[in-house]
């Protein structure tokens, strides 16, 4: 009887089980480590996407209450001070301010085009109740001082402006000299885009903070607002407070209140963010469940290699448990190296990462962490996924009675599959039965390789599709909607008759008018503040184009619906909507809806401007237009624009649209580089394992071939054509969950903003097609070197 | 079945000159072969004798183009062996070589006849596989798998395999050396008809002495040397061998 007093003996044996198991992972480095990069892509998703995902979660809570950051948002006409006092007695408010916003055209040196300023008031004593910033560098404004700014950080260090510089700007008409006395940024300008763009443009577009007292003469602003925010009491009602709010604005010109899920920069950042915790929780799935089942293969394969030493182990005493456990000590060794490396690999990327999202959003204290808990969950998950992988070869080890394992393993047994009984299988070479016949007698072990490399498809497959659903989208925007050279805005609705004076100024060939009405959009119980777009019915410049690229004509009368907003109205094509307009006489009137289109930036309803005028009940005013420009004069004409008092702001499309490809061009390299990277890892994990385990399992009949006269390459195809036939299966399979897969996250990711269009490209699942092709391909390779090199006398020597 | 008179000696097939073979395992170094010269003759039936690391595996995997001499020649009819690529090896292999191991080594996933035709596939002149299989006493087998076959029956369309091909040389590793003596006995006749009708030149490597007795000539091996040959009279009948 072995007793507790012999430690010593046990710890040795302990120690020799140990060396075994070390120089047998030596031996299968090639397979351990293929498998370990798996389980590290898994982690370092996990460890990067996740991590940065707390990160961003935490850093955004920290500031939105550092800087008070408000729930719901209003603006307004005019309403006096004494508004706030009616705002803060809505039940359910536990803070309210108010302020003056406005937007003035700036005079920068060395932009021809007339850049834009958001105006925001501060207090002249103390900070916001709401909505406060963080200063960066200088100081505040000093009380009553007329001339001072703080400025946004981005439009600071795009233009490469510092505290103590002056800058030109047009309030009401009047040019005026600012000084820049501090840099400050805010949660709600993080993402700040200039109106009419659909991107930042921090060259010329900024926001600027100034004295209230100094603001608000400016445009008749003195002792009144034309923004409120409110801070919800605990357990407040939303959808109630902004009711209450809407009623206590109506009077004052409310534009409509909304909750801070519609504010444009925390909707930006939260949609990173989902984006970031779908991603962050389905990758490393992917990953785990890759490794699961490579380290079920490579640890069956090798217990039935071992048989004979299982045996021998259990004829000396070993117990079921130490044989079963030094087995699943590979497993854990696999997952242990794979987290080493899953898990500095990750820090580096999340702080990589971290990088990129500081570029975007100035969100202050956003370091990337790694959090020992998260950590500590990813290896907990990996080390249980890759067990419950090995357990079912390690239970089939233990099992076997030692009499029984010490004989070799029985041949295996074939029969011809189904292709064959179809009587298909004499239209094929014997090579090519032996390939067939491999893969249909063990059918799930293939379906199982397939589906594995099949995912590394799929995630090329989503990871490029967003790309050409960006790309597609920009098209269309750019070149078949907005086919304007230049948008002008004015600072208020102006008379139609701007018109010809725009078409006077030089250079112009075409001008097409357009009106921003807000308004009020109701069905039922549903209701939906918007801004109705009045356009020309027989625009040229300007059209609504649909998904499938089909130019809708704008009818006489009725509106033309975004799919997203006629489903939050639930409204179909020959309902009427009760138009409630927002602004002008705000009367209340209806229209049926005539059109509904599926587009992909922002939440639309069209309407001829004829129309619009009739609906509003007002003359023929416009808010800006669309001109045809020579494109020689456009410089000059940007310059005589800048001059003209009513021009609140001048964009181009073309400069939006390539900036915005320059941005595209620079990411698109990293993140294709990362996902080729990781799906590869997936196929080659496979691949190589899938040969590594059939080499092993034929390696005495692939050597007798080649004694038989078969060359290297011939043997190889009988091989390697197995995991050709799964790889051949896993693309069209990964191609199907790659549009699956999309098709989700198209679903799942439909904003206000924007909605990424389902569009896969050929040349995405050739692309993504031929990587995988590629990673097979190699990982073969990799075997058939093994193959070439194979010792044909001593393979066949031993009896396996 | 009366014995059969050994024939008369042909023209060598395979010729070996003073072949030397030489491991060098770090420190240890083994002379597996020392000088030994061999003819092997059309239609011939050779049976190697010798105890295990005798030396004769290693003759016999040098004969059949597995493996090369340290030193010395070799020559197949009057195409020289010595100095060949592992390419050129192969084709020889392919073209001119049958195998026959100890444990079979057939395709576990093709049936008998595929396993046959596998080679016949690739081979310039083979035998209908069908046809092999008859030489071996299979027909009715054919459509089995390996799995479904005694050793004996395995070992049988292993034979079958290799000589379909109508090869020049048949070199046998141990045929029987896993199989019990009435299936080896059933065997060894098989490849000495095969012998006999198709005129194969056949080397068998066996550490069973009575086998030697069904050769037209027999080698005996010991430390990497010939130490004896002797050419019988007659070749004994196989089912007179003394197991």
């Amino acid at each position: 009887m072995v007793s507790r007093a012999v430690p010593f003996a046990a710890r040795l044996r302990l120690l020799v089980l140990h060396r075994k198991l070390l120089r047998e992972c030596w031996h299968m480095k090639g397979q351990l480590l293929s498998i370990a990069l798996v389980v590290a892509t898994g982690i370092m998703t996990v460890v990067t996407m996740r991590g940065s995902y707390e990160a961003l979660v935490d850093a955004q809570q920290r500031y939105y209450n550092q800087m008070r950051f408000a729930d719901v948002w209003s603006s307004l006409r005019r309403a006096p001070d004494a508004v706030l006092e009616q705002i803060e007695r809505i039940p359910g408010v536990a803070l309210a301010d108010v302020r003056v916003s406005l937007l003035a055209t700036l005079d920068l040196e060395g932009v021809d085009a007339p850049a834009q300023g958001r105006f925001v008031s501060l207090p002249e004593t103390g900070r916001p109740v709401l909505n406060d910033l963080l200063l960066t560098r200088g100081r505040l404004v000093a009380p009553g001082a007329p001339d001072e700014v703080v400025i946004s950080e981005k439009f600071a260090l795009a233009r490469g402006l510092q505290p103590g510089d002056t800058l030109r700007a047009i309030i009401n008409g009047r040019a005026r000299t600012l000084e820049v006395v501090g840099m400050a940024i805010s949660p709600e300008h993080s993402y700040a885009v200039p109106p009419g763009s659909l991107l930042p443009e921090d060259e010329r577009y900024g926001i600027l903070w100034m004295g209230r007292r100094a603001l608000g003469p400016a445009y008749d602003m003195d002792g009144a607002f034309n923004e409120a925010f409110v801070k919800l009491a605990p357990g407040a009602n939303e959808l109630e407070v902004i009711a209450r709010l809407n009623e206590v604005l109506a009077p004052y010109g409310g534009f409509g209140a909304y909750p801070r899920r519609d504010q444009a920069s925390h909707m930006m950042l939260q949609g990173e963010l989902d984006q970031n915790r779908v991603m962050g929780t389905a990758m490393p799935a992917i990953f785990l469940g890759v490794a699961v089942f490579l380290l079920h293969l490579v640890l069956g394969r090798l217990i039935t290699t071992q048989r004979g030493e299982i045996a021998v182990l259990k004829a000396f005493g070993y117990r079921d448990w130490e044989v079963g456990r030094h087995f699943l000590q590979f497993a854990v060794l696999a997952v242990l190296l794979g987290a080493a490396i899953g898990t500095v690999g990750g820090w580096y990327l999340g702080g990589a990462y971290i990088g990129i999202y500081r570029q975007y959003f100035d969100l202050p204290g956003l370091e990337y962490r790694l959090s020992p808990a998260l950590l500590l969950l990813a290896l907990g998950v990996s080390v249980a996924g890759a067990c419950s992988g090995a357990l079912g070869a390690v239970r089939k080890a233990v099992a076997l009675p030692p009499a029984e394992a010490m004989r070799p393993e029985p041949p295996a047994r074939f029969e011809p599959g189904p292709f064959e009984r179809l009587g298909l299988g004499r239209l094929l070479p014997s090579a090519g039965r032996m390939i067939l016949r491999n893969v249909e007698r063990k059918p799930l072990q293939a379906f199982f390789s397939s589906l594995g490399v099949a995912f590394s498809t799929a995630i090329l497959i989503i990871g490029l599709f967003m790309y050409d659903g960006v790309l597609h989208m920009i098209d269309l925007q750019f070149r078949q909607i907005q086919r304007e050279d230049i948008t002008v805005s004015f600072l208020q609705n102006v008379s139609g008759a701007a018109r010809h004076e725009l078409a006077r100024l030089e250079g112009v060939t075409r001008v097409e008018t357009y009106r921003i009405a807000p308004a009020r959009l109701r069905h039922g119980h549903y209701s939906r503040e918007t801004a109705i777009q009045g356009m020309e019915p027989d625009g040229e410049l300007r059209r609504i184009v649909t998904a499938g690229g089909r130019v809708q004509r704008l009818p006489a009368e009725g509106l033309v619906l975004s799919r997203i907003l006629a489903e939050r109205l639930h409204v179909q094509v020959g309902d009427v909507l009760s138009v409630e307009m927002l602004e002008g006489r705000r009367q209340t009137t209806s229209a049926p809806v005539v059109g509904i289109i599926d587009d992909f930036l922002g939440v639309s309803a069209y309407m001829a401007l004829p129309a619009l005028h009739r609906l509003s009940g007002e003359e023929d005013v416009i808010s800006g237009a669309y001109l045809g420009v020579i494109s020689a004069q456009q410089q000059t004409l940007y310059r005589e624009l800048k001059q003209v008092p009513a021009v609140a702001g001048v964009a181009s499309p073309v400069s939006m649209l390539a900036s915005f490809e320059r941005e595209m061009a620079s990411n698109i390299f990293i993140s294709v580089g990362f996902l080729v990277g990781f799906a590869s890892v997936i196929a080659v994990g496979v691949i190589y394992n899938g040969a590594r385990i059939a080499l092993s399992e034929r390696g005495r009949e692939l050597a007798s071939l080649r004694v038989m006269g078969f060359h290297r390459r011939e043997v190889a195809v009988l091989l390697l054509g197995e995991q050709g036939l799964v790889t051949l299966f896993a693309i069209p399979l990964g191609g199907v969950i790659g549009y699956a897969l999309a098709w989700l996250m198209v679903s799942s990711l439909q904003t206000d903003t924007f909605r990424i269009p389902y569009v896969i490209t050929a040349q995405t699942f050739l692309s993504a097609a031929l990587v995988t092709v590629l990673a097979a391909a190699l990982s073969a390779l990799a075997v058939r070197r093994r193959l070439d090199s194979m010792d044909l006398i001593s393979v066949l020597k031993t009896r396996e | 079945m009366p014995p059969h008179p050994s024939l008369p000696l042909g023209q060598p097939v395979l010729c070996a000159q003073h072949l030397c073979k030489r491991y060098e395992m770090g420190e240890v170094v083994v002379d597996a072969l020392r000088d030994v010269s061999l003819d092997l003759h059309a239609g011939e039936l050779l049976v190697l004798l010798g105890a295990s690391g005798s030396g004769k595996s290693t003759l016999l995997n040098i004969l059949g183009g597995l493996d090369v001499a340290s030193s010395g020649s070799l020559h197949f009819r009057d195409r020289c062996l010595s100095s060949a690529s592992t390419h050129e090896l192969t084709q020889y292999r392919r073209d001119h070589v049958g195998f026959v191991f100890q444990f079979y080594n057939l395709i576990s996933s093709l049936t008998a006849r595929e396993n046959v035709a596998l080679v016949t596939d690739i081979a310039r002149s083979p035998m209908r596989p069908e046809d092999a299989l008859a030489l071996v006493g299979l027909e009715a087998r054919m459509n089995h798998f390996p799995a479904q076959l005694s050793g004996g029956e395995q070992q049988r369309v292993a034979i079958a395999r290799a000589i379909a091909k109508r090869p020049q040389i048949l070199l046998c590793d141990e045929p029987t050396g896993a199989l019990d003596a009435r299936t080896g006995r059933l065997v060894l006749g098989v490849l000495e008809q095969v012998n006999r009708e198709t005129g194969t030149s056949t080397a068998i490597i066996t550490h069973n002495a009575a086998i030697g007795a069904i050769g037209d000539s027999v080698v005996r091996m010991s430390s990497g040397e010939i130490v004896e040959r002797v050419r019988n009279p007659a070749r004994m009948a196989v089912e007179h061998i003394e197991w």
